[in-house]
């Protein structure tokens, strides 16, 4: 899409909303900006409806501040905490059933693909770790499988948050939340690496205490699938209402995660790091 | 190739165009019509009766007449990446049956709800337990408030002319909905009949998807980051209103389609022997039957009219009330054991103690015309000749 058609002309102007408008001015349409430009325009609006200290409407923020190319995005979502931050984005954005979101990408992404040949075309998905590991596992599964040119993000807070903080797949073990009230009883699903083995071109493991690797590995992640095939980016995105911690302690929580069982970790096949290191060259 | 065919109006392809007979499948017939029908992408999922189908319309891909085809790994996730397709701005085609439509069930309002004219046949089948791939179309009632439009075809001819015809309905931007085409398996699918089809080197137009009355999910069309209150989640009468008016106004496009039913379909309904008081209404393979019963019917003397109900969905109420208005029987011959088009007809109708719900076959069974014809003497009743007493005392009523 054009940066033309979302400028205004100047006498409607002063009739636009002024997050339409800082988005017009400052945001990252046609330009790269990145994660440290956060804050001079928005991805979700300020009064996002997310609870205090929530690690998901972060790990949005930072992924929508790190798309290499906004404007032609289009980022499918599956119900959960995740669609509450990302129907405000300033992007296309489409959720219809629970689990579905590899699925509904892979037909979007290849009907794209027709209608614009000579244009790149980014389909982004970003669920949660429900959306993912549990009930649309096979459908992301096989989206990998397929070697489909997406690239696929979950916002793991170990937990089913919107429905009231039940058990997840991604939950720790042992871990006592709603139906499961002797603790979970096996360890988190290991879609990290089954993404490695089932076909993704570049993983990388994070969490939203490292703003700046996370805008990293969703600007490669976008990248890689655009020629390489399927890639997939795991962000812990800890949730303070469900997993009772305060609200200002997410940051820490997160870090603390990464020195123990959250530890970063980057993935690449020497086919992305070779198209990466092609574009490098060129820029 | 699709280059090499040339573009059509849908008024050449479907009433100018010279056609000639072929001696095809009803598979061959979705095939043929997939050919003619401009798709850009088709998604497949093996299931019986529908697996031939949709091989043909891969090998069709084969041959660069669509320009995009694969296997899916399940049905939900075929009609979730068909809704994926068609939200890109496509003209988008798949099929499946029974099992497979349950499976893929929350899809369906998803389609409408997107107001997405995607086109899916529906080779109807039974659904478990107890399993069966025979023909039966209990799966038709489970589809009737998704909000899609719904066809049924009688036999191999309506099938093609059909599915052609649904997308030129359904892209309507006053309609701009799912539409289901249903045929029942294997009596349709899996038999040869001679289907009238005009030359394969003519298509109809691509779709456009500039008409549509939602924007094309292409990041084409400015971002509105006007979801400030998603609608989902919020206890307000604001929130409630909206939803309601959105699917308010699905129904409303439903409507609206009547005159493109009428236009192209020929009608929601089409009646033989108008002016008989006693009727035979069907839809799908159980018209055929109900065709073979009226002939018995009126060489005994028994005047007795046939209504072929096309269109499910949009129902045709008021064709009925006005085709039965001075009508003493109503007949419904049905291959499932709900009895969902009595149910529907009995609705529609005043006096609706004139229709007899039944006889209705299933698990496999086939519908003996002598079944239908006893149905008629009974309700009239005129004693039952001797023919037919074999398939009444092992066919339920």
């Amino acid at each position: 899409m054009s940066g033309k058609i979302i400028t205004p002309v100047e006498e409607f102007k002063h009739l636009l909303p002024a997050e339409y408008l800082d988005l017009v001015e400052n945001g990252p349409y046609k330009e790269r900006k990145g994660v440290e430009d956060l804050g001079s325009f928005k991805e979700i609006i300020e009064e996002h409806p997310h609870c205090a200290g929530c690690g998901v409407a972060l790990g949005i923020r930072l992924a929508a501040a790190s798309l290499p190319a906004p404007e032609d995005t289009l980022i499918v979502g599956t119900p959960g905490c995740s669609f509450f931050g990302l129907t405000q984005t300033a992007v296309n954005y489409s959720n219809t059933a629970f689990g579905n979101q590899n699925a509904v990408a892979s037909g979007l992404k290849r009907m794209l693909k027709i209608r614009y040949p000579d244009q790149e075309k980014d389909v982004v998905v970003l669920v949660g770790d429900g959306g993912i590991a549990d009930i649309g596992l096979d459908l992301t599964l096989h989206s990998w499988f397929r070697r489909e040119n997406i690239t696929t993000i979950m916002v793991d807070n170990e937990v089913y948050g919107n429905t009231g903080g039940q058990e997840s797949g991604m939950s720790l073990e042992g871990k006592v939340l709603n139906m499961a009230p002797t603790g979970k009883k096996f360890p988190k699903v290991p879609v990290f690496e089954m993404a490695k083995v089932a076909g993704c071109a570049y993983c990388v493991r994070v969490t939203v205490a490292s703003p700046r690797k996370v805008g990293q590995a969703v600007r490669k992640a976008v990248l890689i699938a655009r020629e390489v095939g399927p890639t997939y980016v795991q962000i812990y995105t800890p949730c303070p209402t469900n997993l009772k911690f305060p609200p200002n302690q997410t940051l820490k929580v997160a870090k603390e995660a990464e020195k123990d069982y959250y530890s970063y970790e980057e993935y690449i096949t020497a086919e992305a790091a070779a198209f990466l290191e092609r574009l490098n060259r060129a820029d | 190739m699709q280059e090499n065919q040339k573009i059509v109006t849908p008024d050449q392809m479907f009433f100018e165009a010279p056609r000639e007979e072929a001696f095809i499948t009803g598979s061959e017939a979705v095939m043929e019509a997939i050919k003619r029908a401009n798709v850009d992408m088709a998604i497949a999922f093996p299931i019986t009766p529908q697996s031939e189908s949709m091989h043909l319309v891969g090998d069709l891909y084969a041959q660069g007449y669509l320009k995009d085809y694969y296997r899916a790994e399940n049905e939900f996730a075929v009609m979730a990446a068909i809704h994926g397709a068609s939200l890109g701005g496509g003209r988008v085609f798949t099929a499946t049956s029974g099992p497979g439509t349950l499976r893929a069930m929350e899809m369906f309002p998803v389609w409408a709800g997107s107001r997405q004219p995607i086109v899916c046949a529906f080779m109807c089948r039974g659904v478990s337990l107890p399993p069966s791939i025979q023909p039966e179309n209990i799966e038709m009632s489970m589809l009737m408030d998704t909000g899609m439009m719904m066809f049924h075809a009688e036999n191999a001819q309506d099938f093609y002319d059909m599915i052609l015809k649904a997308y030129i309905i359904a892209e309507q931007p006053d309609v701009h909905l799912p539409a289901g085409v249903f045929a029942d398996g294997f009596f349709v699918t899996h038999t040869r009949d001679v289907v009238k089809l005009p030359s394969e080197e003519i298509k109809l137009p691509p779709y456009n998807p500039t008409c549509a009355p939602i924007p094309t999910f292409d990041m084409e069309t400015p971002p509105m980051r006007i979801v400030r209150d998603p609608l989902l989640n919020k206890s307000n009468f604001i929130s409630y209103a909206a939803n309601a008016s959105w699917h308010q106004e699905v129904r409303a496009a439903a409507e609206r389609a009547r005159k493109y039913v009428d236009q192209y379909l020929g009608g929601l309904i089409e009646v033989e022997h108008p002016d008989a008081q006693i009727f035979i209404a069907a839809s799908g393979t159980a018209v055929s039957q109900g065709r073979e019963a009226l002939k018995i019917l009126r060489q005994e003397g028994i005047e007795t009219g046939l209504i072929k109900i096309k269109s499910i969905r949009p129902f045709p109420t008021q064709e009925l009330e006005e085709a039965t208005a001075f009508a003493k029987l109503i007949v419904v011959p049905e291959f499932n054991a709900g009895g969902w088009l009595g149910r529907e007809i009995k609705a529609a109708l005043d006096n609706n103690s004139r229709v007899i719900s039944g006889p209705r076959v299933f698990g496999g069974m086939t519908m003996p015309c002598e079944l239908i014809v006893n149905t008629v003497k009974d309700a009239l009743k005129i004693k039952r000749s001797s023919d037919g007493e074999g398939a009444r005392s092992c066919l339920a009523k």
